[in-house]
């Protein structure tokens, strides 16, 4: 049994991280954020209801202001940083641009890490299935439209290039 | 303050025993919204992420053990949906995806709130919460497992382990009312089971009372006025009865979230819309 109390690691976008001087009941978006410096996940409401931290824990997309970092040990995270690069950005976040789906950006990463987690598990979803796989992440700019229809050119986007 | 981070049951059970006090961790969306709102401070924490034994679903001869750390993802639309209809439908009205993919159905049973989503399904299969310990393991009726607003009958040295819900022949269903689709907390909740084998109805109530309420009187006299050994068309009269006779054992308060009139209005509505879909 590992028991920990001050110091351990997250494996980050596949590399291990240090974490020091740090009190154990820190979540996972504290520690990603101004332990690590990973300042995709933006922190809102800190209880799991606007998405804007999401971030992908063992492929699968959770809140990370909802997750005890120290409790992640031993997990593969991915943040929206693990995903592509600000210099060449993924289709998603190029299909984000090209449709508009960013007004102030503060949503940005946690919809662009969700998006990617829906498309990974689904490369065809209907647009039901796009609305209910968003549905946990806040957009108080944009209405919506612009970013479906950025989830729509990406889908549209990979089947062209797949056929 | 610590973590543990128990790798399997036994090591577990082992740093509960000598922590009695640790809050234990499942999927963290409860716990971590107190500790980031300082309403809670923890002290000794043990993690149950990494305890697989209690990832394990297991198909029975008379029903299913559901290992109490499965995120309600599970039940919602993956591997575990054909479990309970509704625990699936319940499953799929927590909080968002982000939620259930890492919420668990023994983090429900934990927290214990009156509003939990699968509770009122809990209640009204009649599951048995099992709850270990390095003494042994006990089974608890869930009826007696739920003592009132986030309290529990979990002992400070026990683990709940697993949760075993009955296979019933017949109709089941959940139904929320919220302000909204998407990222709420119930206002008022019901889930209605048909188990037409032993020819009853049972109707379970979540959000409106300390704890979830089994509508006896009204599943007595359900039985009484309608035959159960099958699917049968209720007359508007019977529907209308039996959504009085529910609200008339809510036991709702009025809070920040809605008034006690409305909640007890509500889960009539709930219990007629469940009992009809039941009868189609």
């Amino acid at each position: 049994m590992s028991s920990s109390s001050e110091i351990y690691s997250l494996r980050v976008n596949g590399k291990e991280q240090h974490v020091k001087d740090s009190w154990i009941g820190e979540s996972l978006l504290y520690v990603l954020r101004e332990r690590l410096g990973f300042m995709g996940a933006k922190g809102a409401c800190e209880q799991g209801e606007c998405g804007s931290c999401t971030v992908l824990i063992d492929n699968e997309a959770v809140c990370s202001c909802l997750v005890m970092a120290a409790s992640a040990v031993d997990t593969d995270i991915t943040t929206v940083e693990g995903l592509a690069t600000a210099e060449s950005p993924n289709d998603i976040q190029q299909a984000f641009v090209t449709e508009g789906a960013v007004q102030c950006g503060f949503c940005t990463p946690g919809l662009i890490v969700a998006v990617h987690h829906l498309l990974e598990g689904n490369s065809t979803p209907t647009e039901i299935e796009v609305k209910e796989a968003l549905s946990g992440n806040i957009c108080r700019c944009t209405g919506y439209g612009r970013i479906f229809s950025a989830v729509q050119l990406v889908i549209s986007q990979r089947e062209k290039s797949n056929s | 303050m610590t973590i543990f981070s128990p790798r399997s049951l036994p090591e577990a059970l082992q740093a509960i025993n000598e922590h009695p006090g640790a809050r234990l961790l499942a999927g963290g969306t409860d716990t971590m919204v107190e500790i980031n709102f300082r309403h809670f401070e923890p002290t000794d924490v043990i993690s149950l992420r990494h305890v697989h034994e209690l990832k394990i679903f297991e198909d029975q001869a008379n029903g299913y053990r559901i290992g109490s750390a499965i995120p309600y993802r599970e039940f919602e639309n993956g591997s575990y949906v054909h479990a309970s209809r509704a625990l699936s439908e319940a499953s799929r009205t927590v909080g968002s995806p982000q939620i259930r993919a890492a919420g668990t159905i023994g983090g429900n049973l934990g927290t214990c709130s009156p509003a939990g989503d699968t509770l009122p399904v809990l209640s009204a299969l009649d599951a048995q919460v099992e709850l270990s310990s390095i003494n042994g393991v006990r089974t608890l009726s869930i009826h007696d497992f739920m003592l009132g607003v986030k309290r529990n009958a979990r002992n400070a040295n026990e683990i709940i382990t697993a949760i075993h819900i009955p296979k019933v022949d017949g109709y089941q269903g959940y139904a929320k009312v919220g302000v909204r689709n998407a990222m709420v907390i119930s206002i008022a909740s019901a889930c209605l089971v048909h188990d037409i084998s032993n020819k009853r109805v049972a109707i379970a109530l979540g959000a409106v009372g300390p704890t979830i309420i089994r509508c006896r009187e009204s599943e007595v006299w359900l039985s009484e006025n309608v035959d159960l050994s099958m699917q049968s068309s209720l007359s508007t009269e019977v529907l209308q009865e039996f959504a009085h006779r529910v609200s008339a054992e809510a036991r709702p308060i009025t809070d920040h979230r809605s008034t006690a009139e409305y909640r007890t209005h509500a889960v009539g509505v709930l219990a007629q819309r469940l009992l009809k879909r039941a009868m189609l």
